[in-house]
């Protein structure tokens, strides 16, 4: 047994290192010979899959992290705890290789940081790079306790969880304003955008479905990490999780339709073309057939069911991303986009390089062992408290009765 | 005072000279492409049926979405109607280029310091108080450049005076909130390939309505979190002690 997940854990890794060194050939070709060059944009396509992919689907992915944070910390379920740590490192994870894809995809990475002082608060890209700077490092600051324990740093161990709920709520808010504000981004683009994806409640939608993708993200990544390091999957907790999915799911949905009647557009739906086809994909794949699944408890209660599950709704999340993104904005016959080969090995570069540094966190860290709870001492003080006062007042009761005997 | 330029299609006759002008004015490479790109910030094309010959350039709208969309202010609308760009500012994210309801600005992809290139409505040489190159090379008086109230009058006189000449739209005058180039035309603009589906409230508006609420939202948003934190804090603490005490209770 042992040997074989051995084998298959290598045999992973040395997909993930193949794929990152073709993406950091395809990442030397497009310093080297520039966006022309190198990828299939153009003046008609200015957009494609580094920002439908890399940045649209990288942070819908991490929005587990906010969503586990908040439930735990704000409205204190601490069921939720052992999978805090491993969510809060994919978010931050995701938000790095966010940022590694922007320095890519910007025709001018070096001034990047014009960002910082040029303003112009009435961009939505404007409120996007900033949340995406100062959300990067609430959740370096989230996952630094487990930084700082494993090199036992007590003095700021004690500032961070001093600060933690103030920088907990901070995180919630830049991080929904974030997952929205992406959706924001195209509430700019009425007249070019096909009908079945513009809306002017695009960040409503983008934020309702990153919390389900963020959520179904958890559930697959607490799944591979139990596998590849011998540890069992908590099936009761995940399917808590995917309870939570199926309502919010559901709620995704029932929005989108909803919003297609308002605006009369549920009817392109039916026409046949490329772009309903891509529509019913999104919806069916990553809406109807997981709700359906996750309804069923004999399915739900098992590992295999969860991850299948989870697995379609993040592929129906990744194809509402590109469909957004790319599909939306397709002419055929003068307006298509394919990737080029570098484009798309980078991608998977990133994504390896994603998993790559997740097990070296899980490797090295303590990203899923028991928990050294912040408020656990505090707690117990005033646990100890309360048994005192109690066992006076047994005391007292004892001393009565004895009186009266 | 905003300027703007009138361009009436019905009088063009198709002959590329403001194209040539342009390239010189703006030292652009020479060659013969036919569509708007970094090389080329207005081309003449016979396009339609029936054809007409329709000059594309930047439209350099009076409330402009390229303005808006950028993150670091690159776009500018000078107080004299020109929408121009500060390649020192821009970054490169191309979501002006996504943003422009008219898909003007275009990129130069081949550059490994690129950046992006479109009309400037002659910015310097009107500062200068000469004619935009274009307009001044026009043998036909097809295009023709002064104030934009004054020209738009001028538009609907000649709409006015020609019965039968023209369609009964100045475009430009409302579209995407109005627009510092206008256009007269005998065919519907639509049949030409102008964009005909555009708001007439300015675009860059629609995503105002939701930048504004964000500092309302952080207020309301973390006043809800912090008191759900306090209550089920409290409900976990009460909850911790009374399980003690129950505890206590049974051991007796
Ligand atoms: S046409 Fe496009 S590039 Fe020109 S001013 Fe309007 S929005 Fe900006
Ligand atoms: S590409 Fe440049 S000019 Fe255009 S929006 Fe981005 S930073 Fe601004
Ligand atoms: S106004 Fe100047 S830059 Fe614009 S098209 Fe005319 S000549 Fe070219």
């Amino acid at each position: 047994m042992k040997q074989a997940w051995k084998r298959r854990y290598s045999f992973w890794s040395l997909t993930a290192a193949v794929l990152i060194v073709i993406g950091l050939v395809g990442v030397i070709q497009r310093y080297a010979f520039g966006l022309g060059e190198t990828t299939n944009l153009s003046d008609r396509f200015p957009w494609g899959l580094w920002i439908g992919f890399d940045i649209l689907v990288g942070v819908g992915l991490a929005a587990g992290g906010f969503t586990i944070a908040a439930a735990v910390h704000i409205f204190n379920i601490e069921r939720f705890r052992p999978i805090l740590k491993p969510t809060i490192l994919t978010a931050f994870l995701g938000y790095l290789l966010v940022i590694a894809g922007l320095l890519v995809d910007l025709g001018k990475p070096w001034a990047i940081w014009h960002a910082l002082i040029y303003w112009n608060t009435s961009s939505v890209m404007f409120e996007v790079a900033w949340c995406v700077m100062l959300y990067t490092v609430v959740l370096a600051l989230e996952f630094s306790p487990v930084v700082l324990e494993r090199f036992n740093l007590q003095a700021p161990l004690r500032v961070i969880r001093a600060i933690t709920i103030p920088v907990v709520v901070t995180g919630v808010i830049l991080s929904t304003l974030h997952q929205s504000s992406l959706g924001s981004l195209f509430i700019i683009i009425p007249g070019r955008m096909h009908p079945l994806w513009y809306s002017t409640i695009l960040p409503f939608l983008f934020l309702i479905s990153s919390i389900a993708a963020g959520l179904a993200m958890t559930i697959v990544e607490s799944q591979l990490s139990a596998k590849a390091f011998g540890r069992k999957i908590e099936v009761p907790l995940l399917a808590d999780l995917a309870r939570v999915v199926v309502v919010v799911l559901a709620t995704f949905l029932a929005v989108r339709v909803q919003d297609l009647i308002n605006r009369d557009a549920l009817r392109f739906a039916l026409e046949p073309t490329y772009q309903s086809g891509l529509f019913w994909v999104e919806i069916v794949l990553g809406t109807f057939v997981p709700i359906a699944l996750l309804l069923i408890p004999r399915f739900r209660h098992t590992a295999n069911g969860l991850f299948n599950a989870s697995v379609l709704v993040l592929l129906g999340f990744v194809a509402n991303r590109l469909n957004t993104a790319i599909t939306s904005m397709e002419q055929w016959p003068d307006r298509t986009y394919m990737p080029s080969w570098q484009e798309v090995a980078i991608t998977l570069g990133l994504a390896a390089v994603g998993f790559a540094l997740f097990s070296a966190g899980v490797r090295y860290l303590n990203v899923f062992g028991p928990q050294e709870d912040p408020g656990a001492r505090q707690r117990q003080e005033v646990l100890s408290q309360g048994s005192r006062t109690t066992s006076r007042r047994t005391d007292t009761v004892c001393a009565e009765a004895s009186s009266h005997i | 005072m905003s300027n703007a330029m009138l361009i009436d299609i019905t009088r063009c006759v198709g002959c590329g000279e403001c194209t040539r002008a342009c390239i010189a004015a703006n030292d652009l490479p020479e060659g013969d492409d036919t569509q708007l790109s970094c090389a080329r910030y207005t081309v003449v094309n016979e396009v339609g049926n029936p054809q007409a010959s329709v000059r594309q350039l930047c439209m350099h709208c009076v409330e402009p979405t390229c303005v808006s969309a950028c993150l670091v202010g690159a776009f500018r609308k000078t107080a004299t109607g020109a929408v121009v760009y500060d390649e020192e500012k821009c970054i490169g994210c191309r979501y002006c280029m996504q943003a422009c309801p008219f898909s003007v600005p275009k990129y130069e992809w081949s550059s490994l310091a690129p950046r992006i290139k479109k009309c400037s409505f002659c910015h310097s040489r009107v500062s200068q108080g000469k004619l935009p190159a274009c307009v001044e090379a026009c043998p036909a008086g097809a295009s023709v450049f002064g104030d934009r109230n004054e020209l738009i009058r001028e538009a609907h006189h000649r709409i006015n005076e020609n019965p039968g000449e023209y369609v009964d739209h100045v475009y430009g005058e409302h579209e995407a909130g109005g627009t510092s180039v206008l256009f007269l035309s005998a065919v519907p603009f639509g049949l030409l390939g102008f964009p005909d589906n555009l708001p007439t409230e300015p675009i860059p508006r629609l995503s105002w309505k939701i930048l504004k609420e964000i500092p309302k939202y952080a207020v309301v948003s973390s006043l809800l979190l912090f008191g759900i934190h306090w209550i089920t804090a409290r409900r976990a603490y009460v909850e911790k002690i009374e399980h003690r005490d129950s505890e206590t209770e049974e051991l007796r």
